[in-house]
């Protein structure tokens, strides 16, 4: 293996100042990581540094702290995490539940419920949406499994969900609980077939709706196929656009899901599952998947065409490609993703052996300060640094609405980009650079549970402590000339901050 | 008949002048000719756009989903003996009697894909098939345009930049919200001085940041002039209307703006599409209003200016299993503007019954939505056939009888 951040020196390639090789962390010997190093690690594999993190790494050495990173279940959570998250009634909720609680209210004895009452039920389940946006952006601050987070921004965003369609806005909370969280750093395959089974997937893409034409179950909308889940599974899930799936495969794969579906609020089957398996509504016929005669029949047929999908060298090399391009740089070397694939194959899917690959390999370490971070990773990292206490995220969720990413907004099932060329652009910066100064000089309403508190300005000599080793010399300058109330916000919005 | 570009362009000058008797008069004396591109994302159903109404398969296949024909109640609005319009476009009915708005049926990509994210990047990237090219045709077209470049010639409607508008030349973002207007920190004059300097790079941050700074002077300052105006207390419209009002007052007041992109979502209708009520209608009904705001809101300018309307792709032909579509090929592509030679439909019309259909299931393309782009890019633009092709290389040629649809 090669040794991990055991070195210093920076090496300034040329002129430009942001191709910085971090070549010493190459080369295995004894020396202590440098504050760029150990930088750099918190910029990827979490949400950038805070003090406390930073002396943290120092204390125990990069190696450790990836491998910990790594096992997220070893490391405690802050008593301060906990003690947020534990109000929040909602998120102990599990799908049959939050539908009983908060979704549309039943019509009783053929009678709809009067227009009064559905307002205010809509109006309550706004909660469970603010319930799931405050834990995650909470977690995203304050968790100390910080790559964990990081893994939840990367998976959420690869298997896409929307708030707005059906009942996801009441779904999608404990869709990132249960069914990317608990799999971040564990094995493709069980995110795949938990994404898949999630009744918030289930309605996002359609397929709760898919039926076997002439099928006992066809009846009324639920009368024939519906090829959205399917085309997307293959095309963004697994195997990706130029997977080598024909249309025929897609028809095939829609025909082989049919049944699986969303559990009817009056369901008398296992009426506490949240999504089920409808016999009435499959396809028994027999199918040719990708090449592969169908073995299996029924239920057991739709995991049959998950493994395939999973296991398909199509997918190991599309999930190489999504990592390293989220880890590393927004083009990487077709090398460097061919031996990440070859882990991803080698392991089953295992995802922390392939980020161990990643997080070892020489690209890692010369790829510094590289990626632009999405706006997500701005105002997350931005109020890290600043070490502000949070009581309210609202105007957190605000910034990131404005900057074209709210929280659990992704129309589309694609999900956010990370690369530079999606978020890139003039509004953004000047946008950016307007929330880092209201952060900065205390004018965002963070404070107190309502943001009634007082302010809270950011410590600027704390912050250029914290940020020096990744200022450059020309934004030292800057800061150094500017008037003291402006410095912090100068640090937040500087350009050097506004990468990874 | 097809013509090539070129042939077209040397033909003689009376041949052009038949397209439109007025134009090069017009023209002389118009102020900067100006091309708005909205993207329908997620694959609009085009044949409940300009409904078919004439042919026997489309009802056949869209039991649930058929819009009714033209004389049934709420029923879609006959164009001509063949096609009528959805009834929640209603508002653009006058446009098209006034000939400012016309349609190229069977219109879309030579590339097969069904994969909203591949279409779309070739829809914006201009190279059907090739994934390669990183930079958007509206971005190769500014860079094509002649005379000086400002940091508001060309403008994306929104917080990021759309890969259609990506590339060398500088492009403004401009969120059309109703509080876009409203002041940021780097208004500031002491805020503005200290990043000034911190930018002042000549890097991908530092061009960015200058480009904002200057379109935020710009831009921010004709929509909050046009609102004191408009609103006169009145509460901002909402939606795509009150983004295309704020739009037309932006044209109007910065007629130097050139290029203009928008996106709309919310399209991939593949459950509960409706018919003339329903899903789709109810988000068809604000882009025509929106539409039709712009026009009379752009007033003087509206003349120089042509609004096209397009998305990846189709729908399938046949309904599916839950009153929705699936993914297609062949689709609908709107012009609307005062050069626009409206009223009718262009393209050749494939036809619906089986044996027609792009692999038995889609509307088939008989027009590449290149060459609709490139009849606007010659002949309202004013690009010449070489600078055409490092806009959109490899484009077909265009027909004479599509040529028409655009003024000079």
């Amino acid at each position: 293996m090669v040794g991990i951040a055991l070195g210093r020196a920076c090496v300034l390639l040329g002129a430009s100042a942001s191709v910085i090789i971090l070549t010493a962390a190459l080369a295995g010997g004894a020396e202590l990581a440098s504050d760029r190093e150990i930088i750099h690690v918190l910029n990827r594999l979490a949400f950038g540094p805070t003090p406390e993190e930073l002396q943290y790494v120092k204390s125990i050495g990069v190696e450790r702290y990836i491998a910990e990173q790594l096992k997220p279940d070893s490391i405690p959570e802050p008593i301060e995490l906990r003690s947020r998250l534990a109000p929040l009634e909602t998120l102990k909720l599990d799908p049959v539940q939050l539908r009983q609680l908060y979704g549309p209210l039943p019509s009783l004895r053929g009678f709809k419920p009067n227009v009064d009452a559905e307002k205010a039920q809509r109006e309550r389940a706004r909660l469970v949406l603010h319930d799931a946006a405050e834990a995650r952006i909470l977690r995203a601050l304050l968790s100390r499994r910080q790559l964990q987070e990081v893994l939840v921004d990367f998976w959420f965003n690869h298997f896409n969900v929307f708030s707005g369609k059906g009942l996801d806005d009441v779904w999608i909370g404990n869709y990132e609980q249960r069914a990317i969280r608990p799999f971040a750093l564990g094995r493709f395959r069980d995110l795949l077939f938990a994404t898949t089974k999630h009744p918030a997937m289930l309605v996002y893409l359609d397929n709760t709706l898919s039926t076997a034409p002439g099928s006992p179950g066809a009846r009324g909308r639920q009368k024939g196929l519906n090829e959205n889940f399917a085309r997307e599974v293959m095309e963004l899930h697994t195997l990706g656009a130029d997977g080598g799936y024909t249309q025929e495969d897609v028809i095939t794969l829609a025909r082989i899901l049919t049944g699986w579906r969303v559990n009817p609020p009056d369901a008398r089957a296992y009426p506490e599952h949240g999504a089920v398996f409808e016999g009435a509504r499959h396809d028994y016929s027999r199918k040719v998947f990708l090449g592969h005669e169908m073995k299996s029949r029924g239920k057991a047929e739709g995991e049959e065409a998950l493994d395939i999908l999973a296991r398909s060298p199509k997918t190991a090399r599309h999930i190489a490609f999504e990592l390293a391009q989220y880890f590393v740089a927004d083009d990487p070397p077709a090398a460097f993703v061919d031996r990440l694939a070859a882990r991803f194959i080698d392991t089953d899917g295992d995802i922390p052996e392939v980020l161990k690959t990643l997080f070892t390999s020489r690209e890692f370490w010369e790829n510094v300060d590289r990626k632009y971070k999405t706006p997500y990773q701005f105002v997350v990292s931005a109020v890290r640094a600043a070490g502000v206490p949070v009581g309210n995220v609202r105007p957190l969720l605000v910034a990131m609405d404005q900057l074209g990413m709210p929280l659990y907004g992704c129309l589309t099932p694609d999900g956010y980009s990370n690369t530079e060329d999606a978020w890139l652009g003039p509004d953004a910066t000047t946008r950016r650079i307007g929330f880092a100064t209201a952060l900065a000089q205390g004018d965002l309403p963070l404070y107190g549970a309502n943001g009634t508190g007082s302010a809270h300005h950011v410590d600027a000599a704390r912050l250029q402590a914290l940020l020096g080793p990744t200022l450059t010399e020309a934004t030292r300058q800057a800061v150094i000339e500017a008037p003291p109330g402006l410095r912090a916000a100068l640090l937040l919005g500087s350009p050097d901050f506004m990468r990874r | 008949m097809i013509v090539r570009r070129r042939e077209l362009l040397k033909a003689p000058a009376a041949t052009l002048l038949s397209l439109g008797p007025d134009a090069w008069a017009a023209a002389a004396e118009g102020g900067p000719r100006r091309l708005i591109v909205i993207l329908l994302r997620g694959a609009v159903d085009g044949l409940s756009i300009i409904i078919p109404y004439a042919e026997e398969a489309y009802y056949r296949e869209r039991s649930s989903i058929a819009i009714a024909p033209p004389g049934k109640p709420d029923g879609a609005l006959a164009l001509d003996g063949h096609f009528a319009l959805h009834p929640a476009l209603a508002g653009l009915m006058p446009l098209w009697e006034k000939g400012e708005l016309a349609f190229v049926h069977a219109a879309g990509s030579p590339d097969p894909t069904r994969s909203h994210f591949d279409a779309q990047l070739y829809l914006e990237n201009g190279t059907p098939g090739q994934s390669t090219t990183r930079d958007g045709w509206m971005n190769r077209l500014l860079l094509a345009l002649p005379g000086p470049r400002g940091a508001t010639d060309a403008i994306s409607v929104g917080p990021t930049l759309p890969r259609i508008l990506t590339g060398k030349a500088a492009v403004a973002t401009l969120p059309l919200g109703p509080g876009g207007a409203r002041p940021l920190p780097i208004d500031q004059p002491d805020v503005g001085a200290a990043f000034d300097r911190l930018y002042s790079s000549d890097d991908a941050l530092g061009r960015s940041y200058r480009e904002g700074r200057a379109a935020r002077t710009q831009l921010i300052a004709a929509l909050a002039a046009e609102r004191q105006i408009a609103d006169n207390g009145a509460p901002p419209p909402t939606g795509f209307p009150g983004q295309a009002a704020r739009l037309a007052a932006l044209i109007r007041r910065q007629p130097g703006i050139r290029l203009i992109a928008l996106g709309l979502g919310g399209w991939d209708t593949h459950v509960n599409q409706g018919n003339q009520t329903g899903q789709l209608a109810q988000h068809l009904r604000p882009l025509g209003e929106g539409l039709a705001a712009l026009a009379r809101g752009a007033s003087e300018v509206w003349r120089d200016t042509i609004v096209v309307v397009l998305s990846e792709f189709g729908r399938t032909v046949r309904e599916n299993g839950n009153g929705g579509t699936d993914h297609g090929h062949g689709n609908v592509i709107w012009l609307l503007g005062g050069a626009i030679n409206g009223g009718r439909i262009y393209g050749d019309w494939p036809g619906l019954a089986s044996p027609q259909l792009y692999q038995r299931r889609d509307l088939a393309v008989t027009t590449d939505f290149r060459t609709v782009l490139a009849v606007i890019l010659e002949r309202h633009m004013r690009l010449a056939d070489l600078q055409l092709d490092t806009v959109l290389p490899g484009a077909p040629p265009v027909s004479l009888e599509l040529a028409h649809a655009v003024r000079a």
